[in-house]
């Protein structure tokens, strides 16, 4: 989700009809479940089945729907009965007792998603509106289990009014509703981060936001009505803030914090690869380990927004910074029509029902990409409907017929120019910056298509001679030949830290034989060596295996591409190894000789009294004839 | 038995290895270094060192001599990566040599001399085997016994009893010492490693030269040297080359024939045996003064099994045997010159055994020196 309300509402105006229509969907599907007899079946049914059912309500419903059993006389019938427990469920309340699905399945974890999320936010909400991002992030310890996140960035602001749906409404976004590359896409994450948080600590969670230098800052302390999914507003302020626009996220949860892999910081070390344009500013600010009395530091530096610095015992931590490695913001990805091919029945239904067109013929034409006038004519007709018949009066039966047809017709893939790869040169300039390797290497395949979906597959390589000195990093591995591979996994530039072993990436790298290419690699694992690994999916939708978007979903079309960039990247490997290699030989036999040499001239001198002199110009000459012979070939 | 003198032996003088001074020995390091030295500063070129091939391969027999001579292959070390650090020990052995050595007039063994290579850092010998081959190599290249440059063999050289006088002097004050060999009781004389100053007096009618020291024991534990008026030397398997020539110049200086008494199996024919007579290939290029060319072989030949019924005493000839057997037809030029020695060997190879010197105790402990040896000497069955 995105706080660039004022994009959010231009979208909104235009895409009115579907965004609103969606959000609505839900309070009206409701009570048609009520009345469906196999709803009454059983009332555990999942909010996912009940989901569904918004596109299923387009039917005609089978009986007439008697709001409530009004006559109270007669004796009730289970249904009846039973239609007294079942009532609407809210996504947030949903999401609560689903945690997981958000990745929030442990402490350690949600630490982690809770900074991914209000980082993903800033860096969408900064490079849509033209800024070079700067984001800072504090991990507050307040107690032994409970930190606070606070993410500031110099986006453009949120406009006060969307502040609290955006940051408190969950399923409420700019990025939904849009075939747009970005990096979040539904529009839960922030609001779930500060969900978690109030559910676990009771904490509001507190936006300071300012779109402009001579605007005053907004300050909103937020909480979520669960049970109807909307914003509650605690505190509402306004206030002074020095920096020209942007926004700060503050969440406190329960949480741990633990270093090494999967760990905040290595997360904030991935995302400066994949980002070399931000700057990260990054602090840990733990609690002493044994609770001494207060040390030193008491009601210490004045900070920017908030007091809650005097509470901390601990001194205050260095910025870690991550400085950017290049001034150039990113292609900004345009926006495309669905393709045909990648929507599914109830979709179709869906954009039938909403469309402004006139009839299915145009309707075809102007609601998708690759469809000209004359391919939405010959959809009609191998459906066998009318071109000029409304697209809301396509029956189910119809509609069927029309997404059957689609299916068979031979259609042009999506446009591709709508992805915003990192680019070869921006992936190089990544690697180098965070890991300390002698050789690199990237590839970037050209688009592709999944479902009609286009992607991008992109990737970098970073071998590190072994012996040679490692760069403390984030992520603490060492690397040496004897240890798999480091694979840092991208989509949409945002890191995927978990289920690595899920995602069609790790199957891609697992697949290719990297014997071939100078690797050791154990059946049916990751290759060994001290390489870094780096695996980019740009897509308008990637498909994520869930939505705490931790691993790509096995698209054939994927794998095959990663495989084709990974075996571009092995064979150049290869060869810098092989030669890496004759030039290890070439050293070895330079100092084998040159441990030999002078005592050849030792005992020459030796023999022949000669001086210092004359031996040195022994070796000399020796070093120049043997290398001549034995190092050039 | 009579001093006989086989047709086709008739050795040159006994002449002495040439005895060079110390001082030529150093000229001669001198030279190699020099030549070694221009090629790297004048000729900016890759310095060689070239020395003979000390292998069978490079020697061949003249009856006339007597010995191996070497034909003058010569083998070229020339500096490369591969050779580099043998190279470099070479010269670093030269120089120790030269200053060390020859120049402080003193001597060291070759285990001494692998030891004292320890303080040449990365350039030191791993094992000793390294260091007693570039030794040998040194040798051959500057065609100078190792014994003149200072080196002293390790082992000693056999030992010997029987009526022979040796007349040595005290190292210190060269005062003369004579050493009746008849007269050390229960023991022996060890033959040293320096042999050129010893003269000798005897009576003796002949050197009988014995490979296993347990037969050299029944021998003189039953005065077989006085009941066959003979010096008896062991041997102990193939003669050092102090053995060697110390029974050259006894058997030149009182011209007396020697008779080899060794196993009968491949080892004892051709190596201790034809080394004793005409020297080795590993040493070819002192096998001049290192052989006794008067040297003929008693036994154990392979007709001797048939002929002593030792059939059931002996032992079926392992591979390695065979291997050595046919290897000397093939390529051993002594053997390949004597049709006698090819004859036995076939022989051998064809009755598929062995025979150790002890067999004879099949027919009594001291049938050897009571029936053998006599039986022996009267037919004088000897090979060449």
């Amino acid at each position: 989700m995105s706080r660039t309300a004022h994009k959010h509402a231009k979208k909104a105006g235009k895409k009115a009809p579907a965004g609103k229509k969606a959000q609505e969907e839900k309070p009206k599907a409701a009570p048609a479940a009520h009345v469906k007899p196999v709803a009454a079946v059983s009332n555990r049914r999942s909010d996912k089945d009940r989901r569904s059912e918004t596109a299923a309500t387009t039917e005609p419903p089978p009986a007439p729907a008697p709001e409530a059993a009004l006559p109270v006389e007669e004796p009730k019938s289970a249904a009846e009965v039973m239609a007294k427990k079942q009532r609407e469920i809210s996504v947030s309340e949903f999401f609560l007792k689903n945690r997981h699905l958000l990745g929030f399945d442990n402490a350690r974890k949600a630490l982690l998603t809770t900074v991914k999320e209000a980082v993903d936010n800033s860096l969408d909400a900064c490079e849509e509106a033209g800024t070079l991002p700067e984001v800072c992030g504090e991990l507050i310890q307040v107690a032994e289990n409970r930190y606070r996140v606070a993410i500031t960035d110099n986006g453009p602001g949120i406009v006060k009014a969307q502040i609290p749906k955006v940051f408190a409404k969950l399923l409420y976004g700019s990025k939904f509703h849009r075939l747009r590359m970005s990096r979040g896409q539904q529009g839960i994450g922030i609001s779930a981060a500060g969900m978690y948080g109030q559910l676990t600590t009771g904490v509001s969670t507190k936006i300071t936001s300012k779109i402009g230098p001579k605007k005053k800052a907004h300050y909103y302390e937020l909480q979520i009505d669960t049970r109807k999914n909307e914003p509650h507003i605690v505190k509402d302020e306004e206030m002074n803030w020095d920096q020209h626009h942007g926004t700060r996220v503050e969440i406190e949860l329960e949480a741990t914090y633990q270093r090494g892999r999967q760990s905040v910081d290595e997360y904030i070390q991935a995302c400066a690869i994949a980002n070399p344009h931000v700057t990260f500013r990054y602090r840990l600010w733990l609690l002493p380990k044994e609770e001494k009395p207060a040390p030193v530091a008491e009601g210490q530096p004045a900070s920017e927004i908030s007091n809650l610095k005097s509470e901390m015992k601990a001194p205050e931590p260095e910025w870690i910074v991550f400085e950017r490695g290049t001034k150039q913001l990113p292609f900004q990805p345009q926006e495309i029509k669905p393709h045909p091919h990648g929507i599914e029945l109830g979709m179709l239904m869906q954009l039938l029902k909403n469309t402004t067109a006139r009839n299915v013929r145009s309707f075809l034409h102007s609601e998708f990409s690759r469809v000209s006038d004359r391919v939405a004519l010959e959809i009609c007709q191998r459906a066998g409907l009318e071109p000029k018949s409304r697209p809301s009066n396509v029956a189910f039966k119809e509609s069927e017929n029309l997404y059957k047809a689609i299916g068979e017709t031979k259609l042009m893939n999506p446009p591709l120019d709508c992805i915003s790869p990192i680019g070869e040169e921006q992936i190089l300039a990544g690697l180098k910056k965070e890991v300390q390797a002698s050789y690199y290497d990237a590839v970037t395949r050209a688009p592709s298509v999944y479902r009609g979906n286009p992607f991008q597959i992109e990737m970098g390589l970073a071998y590190t001679n072994p012996g040679q000195p490692k760069q403390a990093a984030a992520s603490g591995e060492g690397q040496t030949s004897e240890e798999p591979i480091r694979l840092l996994r991208f989509a949409n530039r945002v890191p995927l830290l978990y289920q690595q072993g899920a995602c069609s990436i790790t199957k891609a790298v697992i697949g290719v034989d990297w014997k071939n290419y100078g690797l050791s690699q154990p059946r049916g694992q990751l290759p060994m060596g001290p390489v870094t690994l780096f695996v980019h999916m740009a897509s308008v939708w990637v498909p994520f295996t869930s939505e705490s978007k931790e691993a790509i979903a096995s698209y054939d079309e994927i794998i095959r591409e990663v495989t084709l960039g990974l075996q571009e990247l092995g064979r150049r490997l290869s060869v810098y190894l092989s030669r890496r290699r004759r030039d290890l030989e070439a050293q070895r036999k330079r100092d084998y000789m040159q441990l030999y040499v002078p005592h050849l001239a030792l005992g020459l001198k030796q023999i022949l009294s000669l001086g210092d002199k004359d031996e040195q110009k022994i070796i000399t000459k020796l070093k120049t004839m043997l290398e001549r012979t034995h190092l050039q070939t | 038995m009579k001093k006989t003198k086989p047709a086709d032996t008739k050795p040159e003088a006994a002449a002495a290895p040439r005895v060079i001074s110390k001082k030529d020995a150093a000229k001669r390091i001198d030279e190699v270094a020099v030549e070694v030295h221009t090629d790297i500063i004048k000729k900016a070129r890759k310095p060689e060192m070239r020395f003979p091939i000390r292998a069978l391969s490079n020697v061949k027999y003249d009856p006339k001599k007597g010995y191996f001579e070497m034909i003058g292959k010569e083998a070229t070390r020339t500096l490369t990566y591969n050779t580099v650090k043998t190279f470099a020990q070479s010269v670093r052995l030269l120089a120790t040599t030269k200053n060390d050595l020859l120049l402080k007039d003193d001597i060291a063994g070759k285990r001494e001399v692998y030891y004292n290579a320890k303080s040449w850092g990365e350039c030191r010998f791993d094992e000793q085997p390294e260091s007693d081959t570039l030794l040998d190599d040194m040798e051959a290249m500057l065609g100078v016994n190792r014994e003149q440059l200072g080196y002293i063999p390790e082992e000693r050289g056999g030992e010997v009893t029987g009526p022979l006088t040796v007349i040595d002097r005290d190292p210190a004050t060269h005062e003369e010492i004579r050493i009746n060999c008849a007269k050390l009781g229960t023991g022996a004389w060890s033959i040293p490693s320096q042999v050129e100053h010893l003269r000798f007096e005897t009576k003796a009618k002949f050197v009988l030269a014995v490979e296993t020291s347990s037969l050299f024991q029944r021998l003189v534990h039953h005065r077989y040297y006085e009941t066959a008026h003979c010096i008896i030397i062991s041997m102990s398997g193939v003669p050092t080359r102090a053995c060697r020539r110390f029974i050259r110049r006894l058997a030149d200086d009182q011209n007396l024939p020697v008779l080899a008494f060794t196993d009968g199996d491949p080892y004892g024919y051709g190596n201790i045996y034809r080394t004793l007579k005409v020297g080795s290939g590993q040493s070819a290029h002192i096998n001049k003064f290192f052989c006794v060319p008067q040297a003929h072989y008693l036994g154990v030949t392979p007709q001797d099994i048939i002929d002593y019924d030792l059939e059931d005493a002996t032992h079926p000839l392992e591979e390695v045997d065979i291997k050595r057997a046919q290897d000397a037809l093939k390529n051993d030029p002594f053997i390949k010159h004597h049709v006698e020695w090819q004859k036995a060997i076939e022989q051998m190879l064809k009755m598929g055994v062995r025979i150790e010197q002890q067999a004879f105790a099949k027919h009594g402990l001291n049938y050897v020196l009571e029936e053998y040896l006599p039986d022996k000497l009267k037919k004088k069955t000897f090979l060449p």
